[in-house]
């Protein structure tokens, strides 16, 4: 079941990718629809299994490297951690793979885009199956792989074609970090398989390093370099300029790898090392902080964006910053519950940004939409169900997840965790004044798109409308229906078993109550602001722009992120590139090199050829010379 | 010993090359045919021979003995785990040289046919000998066919390139010759297994070591002595860049392993933090160039230069993952680079063109080239599930083990590897199509198409089960590193003493 499980992806996808063009476009549509849909129900019962039974395995595929003590296999791992991963894999893939069917209803090349997105899911159960560090690996560059390809998909448009490239060179400076940490993970236990490695972890504690003339716990440096592949994948600040970017894709591919899948990948690193991460609290205290200010960071910047596309973006990259932080408080359990709850809701969001974007005719600016709830009926209430399952309006999804992030964070006592908790509750704040800015901007105020009218808007069909539903419902319920299991203090031994370690048990102490109900009021109180600020007086956050140009700016451009780096890191190594291929090659080493000594070999021997000038009386005068020197020589020695 | 199976390998190209010289027959066609009939029947011999080898010893197996000058050298060939794997590369990459040929070569396609066959002796010449002049004189009788397909059907600049490449290599080699000679005065032998039993007297080890350096680096090409690959790859024709770039550049990855390590082990411990500061500069130095080049085939060259930077940074780590990973990085390139330069080829044909501005969106006009200039650009900057990945991973894997610093800087080349080559595929695959003259190109011929999955497919299936290639050279590296590593212990305990 586990081997069909991971294959029925990858036989879509090389039947679709190979003979697409033989078999049609609508059957390569539903062969990989419908493989996926398989895996997706497979893994529902493989979830079911774990809930019931604790269902464990490890099935051994292939071996991969046998170099000296160096020994991979190719292996599929089930337990609880992969199970949640699986379901939420496939589920997502699988609706998006439908919901494809009509988005991409235009285009020219649509076996070759189903084959990337089941070629993806294949990559992505990979990933989260793997028994070790490098068949991760390997999952890990399979989905950036195929992200590149996603990303690029309209080949023609040369920003998606850099957006592309973006996301596979910025990702490649966190993969960087997480070889260097899976190299360190071989160098130090002699193996890269999680069981054998975390259970050599205890040995290591008080073991250091010598990294750069500094003293260095080698458990801490594992850490860090392993979260600093995280933070590549999960769009993380300083590493996080990519996923904006990545929206060049179209959008189901937004859905389903930079919002459920892939870029939880680092979340789900993190928490799978959990058994390293747990004795390094120097790296968790990072991880929090960079997680706390991903998420402020993003939502500040979320405000002001006018791509629809961007703005569930950046909602995106600060919602992973809340799973980070939960995880660096050590609640990795409820990182999880979040990553399940937003892959439905955030999936939601950006295919009804689809919807609304198919609708439109490919616009995605919200100041050119408006006034088109009534046209589109359907995507305006799922779209609101996403909003509220985002912003956490009680009783939805996200009010459980996210909740539960600030109240552990707080929980955790010390003052990174109350910082965080803050933090948390501020972004919270911001997030749905955000999030509201969008739905109203989008589905009511005026009209205001000049090239098409508002007559020809129509809703999206069926086959994309049934997997927003089915999103839909799962952002209704699944906060509700699953908390229990995932984030009970019971659920820490049961459910979770040994994949998740917690050191110390979790602190089931109950948070005082208005940390309880600060994040929910203002919830509910920012939707009547929001609608204030951006339907009944529209001028008000005009003319706060106006008087704050510089704080506007910063936040319109991003931080100036992109252009910082620009200057640091791409225009001086083409500068450098330059330099060294004009200056150092061609006017240093070819002209003292190879031309100069050739010359030099030219030069001397023109002159040495002067010598035989063929006139007796200048051989007699050299031979005369060289007689006198030779006697000067013999005389004087 | 039986049947001289390495001395009919040695041979059998040369006779090939003959019976072309002599033909009356002046039909091209022809003479094709019988290149090709020739180097596949000596793929095949190739395979039967990897499939007799035995790869559970490090000794060297298959030797012929035989002698040549009377008590001064004998002709000694053998091979062990690492000489087999690029005896079968160069009989794997040379019938598809010589099927590429047809579009490339207009003029002395014969002629251009018998050079490419004595280079395929000699290079098998060089892997197999185990004498050190018999070595030398294969090596550098390697030069001579590479000098005239440069010169003689290269591009504009052909004359400058032809003669920057002889001579500089001929100065570095000149150099071992001087080495080879002391060599023989020193211990009175220059057969390679005797020589291994016997250690080289320390204050000779330092000289010796860094004459065959000189050679081996102009060779590789290590920095600084790299700048004659790019202006010899840019002039010569297809099927000189293939064979340049897949097998004359791991003659010197090859010299490394066979000579500086196993006779010189202490010069080798002692040089080992140059090694690693020339290959790190390389990796970083040639990356950046590339990144630069607006020539698609200097571009790749300048790869070429990076990934060998890999290459001598993972031999000198001395760890079983380092040098396998050295040996299976070299095979790896063989495959990718050939590969690479074949892509840049089959436009070339059609557009006559290396610049890379020249293109641009030719995915709408050859859909199937993309796919497998996307599949070798990968390759290249290391995915995992591609050769290239493999021989990456496990030199860095090594290079920890010695030295992080060193890890952690060449991992950066595989971040700027990442950016050069994809930079590259967008540039010419991908965009808008505006060169009209692109519309006219017709995609992958038959024969074009052959060649290049024949490439692709090892390429893939070693990123997926390397263990082919792992076995056979397992038990070699692991013996010559205890070699080498029992050889240091003498010489510490000698210097205690």
């Amino acid at each position: 079941m586990e081997i069909a499980l991971l294959f029925l992806p990858l036989i879509a996808s090389i039947t679709s990718g190979f003979f697409g063009k033989f078999i049609g476009d609508r059957s390569s549509e539903i062969i990989t629809s419908f493989f996926v849909s398989i895996s997706a129900l497979l893994s529902l019962i493989l979830f079911y299994q774990v809930i019931v039974n604790n269902y464990e395995n490890n099935v051994v595929v292939a071996s991969w490297i046998n170099s000296g003590s160096l020994n991979v296999n190719w292996s599929i791992k089930v337990d609880a951690l992969s199970s949640v991963m699986l379901v939420v894999v496939t589920l997502v893939s699988a609706l998006v793979h439908i919901y494809s069917i009509g988005y991409m209803s235009h285009d020219p090349h649509k076996p070759r885009f189903m084959a990337y997105l089941s070629l993806f899911t294949f990559a992505m159960l990979t990933l989260v199956t793997s028994d070790n560090f490098l068949q991760l690996f390997f999952g890990w560059e399979g989905v950036g792989l195929c992200s590149y390809f996603l990303i690029g998909f309209w080949f023609k448009k040369d920003s998606a074609n850099a957006a592309a490239i973006k996301a596979f060179v910025v990702n490649r400076v966190g993969d960087f970090g997480l070889v260097l940490g899976i190299f360190l993970i071989f160098h130090l236990f002699g193996t890269v398989n999680y069981s054998e490695v975390f259970q050599q972890i205890p040995q290591i504690i008080d073991k250091d390093l010598l990294f750069l003339g500094i003293h260095i716990e080698a458990i801490d440096l594992i850490c860090i370099l392993l979260f600093i592949g995280a933070m590549g994948k999960s769009a993380q600040i300083f590493l996080h300029t990519w996923l904006p970017d990545a929206m060049e894709g179209p959008t189901p591919v937004s859905a389903l790898i930079h919002a459920a899948t892939m870029v939880t990948a680092g979340v789900f690193l993190v928490v799978r090392c959990s058994p390293i991460f747990e004795y390094s609290p120097l790296t968790l205290n990072i991880i929090t902080v960079v997680g706390m200010t991903t998420a402020f960071f993003a939502a500040t910047v979320a405000l002001v964006q006018t791509d629809i596309k961007k703005i569930i973006a950046y909602s995106t990259c600060s919602q992973l910053g809340y799973m980070f932080f939960a995880a660096g408080v050590g609640a990795y359990n409820v990182a999880m519950f979040h990553l399940f709850t937003h892959a439905f809701f955030k999936a939601l969001l950006f295919l009804g940004s689809g919807s609304i974007i198919h609708s439109f005719k490919d616009e995605q600016n919200i100041n050119q939409m408006g006034a088109v709830y009534k046209k589109l009926p359907y995507t305006w209430i799922l779209m609101i169900v996403g909003t509220l399952a985002l912003t956490g309006f009680p009783f939805l999804s996200g009010f459980y997840s996210k909740d539960a992030i600030i109240e552990f964070a707080y929980l955790k006592g010390n003052t990174a965790g109350y910082y965080a908790a803050g933090v948390g509750v501020f972004t919270a704040l911001l997030t749905s004044i955000y999030s509201w800015r969008l739905i109203f901007k989008t589905f009511h105020g005026t009209y205001n798109n000049n090239k098409m009218k508002i007559e020809e808007i129509h809703e999206s069909p069926i086959v994309m409308l049934v997997p927003l539903i089915l999103l839909a419902i799962g952002a209704i319920f699944a906060g509700f229906l699953f908390k229990d299991l995932f984030i009970s203090h019971e659920s820490a031994n049961h459910f979770w078993g040994d994949s998740i370690k917690f050191l110390k048990p979790l602190n089931s102490d109950h948070p005082p109550l208005w940390i309880i109900l600060i994040t929910p009021t203002l919830v509910l109180l920012s939707i009547p602001v929001a609608y204030y600020l951006f339907i009944k007086n529209k001028e008000l956050p005009n003319q706060f722009s106006q008087s704050n140009r510089p704080l506007y700016n910063f936040l319109v451009n991003k931080w100036y992120f992109d252009e910082l780096y620009n200057i640091v890191f791409i225009q001086s190594s083409k500068k450098i590139g330059l330099f060294f291929w004009k200056t150092v090659d061609i006017k240093i080493i070819d002209k003292f090199g190879p031309d100069g000594v050739s010359s030099l070999i030219k030069n001397l021997s023109l002159r040495a050829s002067k010598f035989q000038s063929g006139f007796i009386y200048q051989y007699a005068f050299m031979i005369l010379i060289g007689l006198s020197a030779l006697l000067t020589f013999l005389i004087l020695y | 010993m039986n049947f001289p199976i390495l001395s009919s390998l040695i041979l059998l190209p040369t006779i090939g090359a003959l019976f072309l010289l002599f033909s009356k027959d002046k039909n091209s066609n022809t003479a094709k045919y019988v290149a090709l009939f020739t180097s596949f029947i000596n793929f095949l011999i190739s395979i039967y021979l990897w499939y007799l080898f035995d790869p559970s010893t490090s000794s060297f197996q298959f030797i012929e003995d035989r002698i040549w000058l009377e008590g001064f050298v004998n002709y000694k060939v053998g091979i062990d785990g690492i000489s087999i794997l690029f005896i079968v590369l160069t009989t794997f990459i040379t019938p598809l040289c010589i099927i590429s040929v047809n579009n490339t070569v207009k003029v002395r396609l014969r002629h251009f046919l018998i050079a490419i066959l004595i280079m395929e002796s000699l290079m098998i010449g060089v892997f197999c000998s185990l004498d050190l002049v018999v070595f030398y004189l294969f090596f550098e009788a390697g030069l001579i066919p590479m000098f005239l397909i440069i010169g003689i059907w290269g591009g504009t600049r052909r004359v400058y390139s032809a003669f920057k490449f002889f001579l500089y290599t001929l100065v570095g080699s000149v150099l071992m010759l001087v080495a080879i000679i002391s060599i023989y005065w020193i211990a009175g032998t220059t057969d390679i297994i005797q020589l291994y039993e016997l250690s080289l007297d320390i204050k000779y080890q330092n000289l010796l070591w860094l004459a065959f350096f000189s050679s081996f680096a102009v060779k590789t090409p290590m920095w600084p002595f790299h700048t004659w690959l790019p202006d010899a790859h840019v002039e010569a024709p297809t099927a000189g860049s293939v064979l340049l770039a897949a097998i004359l550049l791991k003659m010197a990855g090859y010299g490394f392993i066979r000579f500086s390590l196993g006779l010189f082990p202490v010069a080798s411990e002692l040089f080992t933090p140059l090694i690693y500061i020339l290959s790190l500069i390389a990796i970083l130095y040639a990356s950046l160039v590339a990144l630069m080049q607006e020539d698609m085939k200097k571009l790749i060259a300048y790869s070429s230069v990076a990934h060998m930077g890999f290459v001598t940074l993972g031999i000198f780590t001395i760890t079983q993952q380092g040098i396998e990973g050295s040996i299976i990085q070299m095979i790896s390139h063989g495959l990718v680079s050939a590969a690479l330069f074949l892509c840049v080829g089959v436009v070339y044909d059609r557009m006559h063109s290396r610049l890379i501005n020249t293109y641009g969106g030719i995915v709408s006009v050859m859909p199937k080239y993309s796919i497998l200039f996307m599949l070798f650009t990968l390759a290249a900057l290391g995915l995992p599930g591609t050769s290239g990945f493999i021989g990456e991973f496990l030199v860095l894997m090594g290079a920890f083990k010695d030295n992080f610093l060193v890890a952690v800087i060449a991992s950066l080349g595989v971040i700027l590897g990442a950016a050069y080559m994809l930079w590259l595929y967008r540039r010419v695959v991908f965009g808008n199509l505006v060169n009209k003259d692109l519309l006219k190109i017709p995609d992958l011929d038959n024969s074009e198409k052959f060649i290049l999955w024949s490439l692709a497919i090892p390429v893939l299936f070693l990123g997926f089960y390397p263990e082919p290639l792992i076995n056979t050279i397992e038990v070699s590296v692991k013996d010559l590193i205890e070699m080498y590593n029992f050889n240091l212990n003498m010489y510490s305990q000698e210097v205690k003493k």
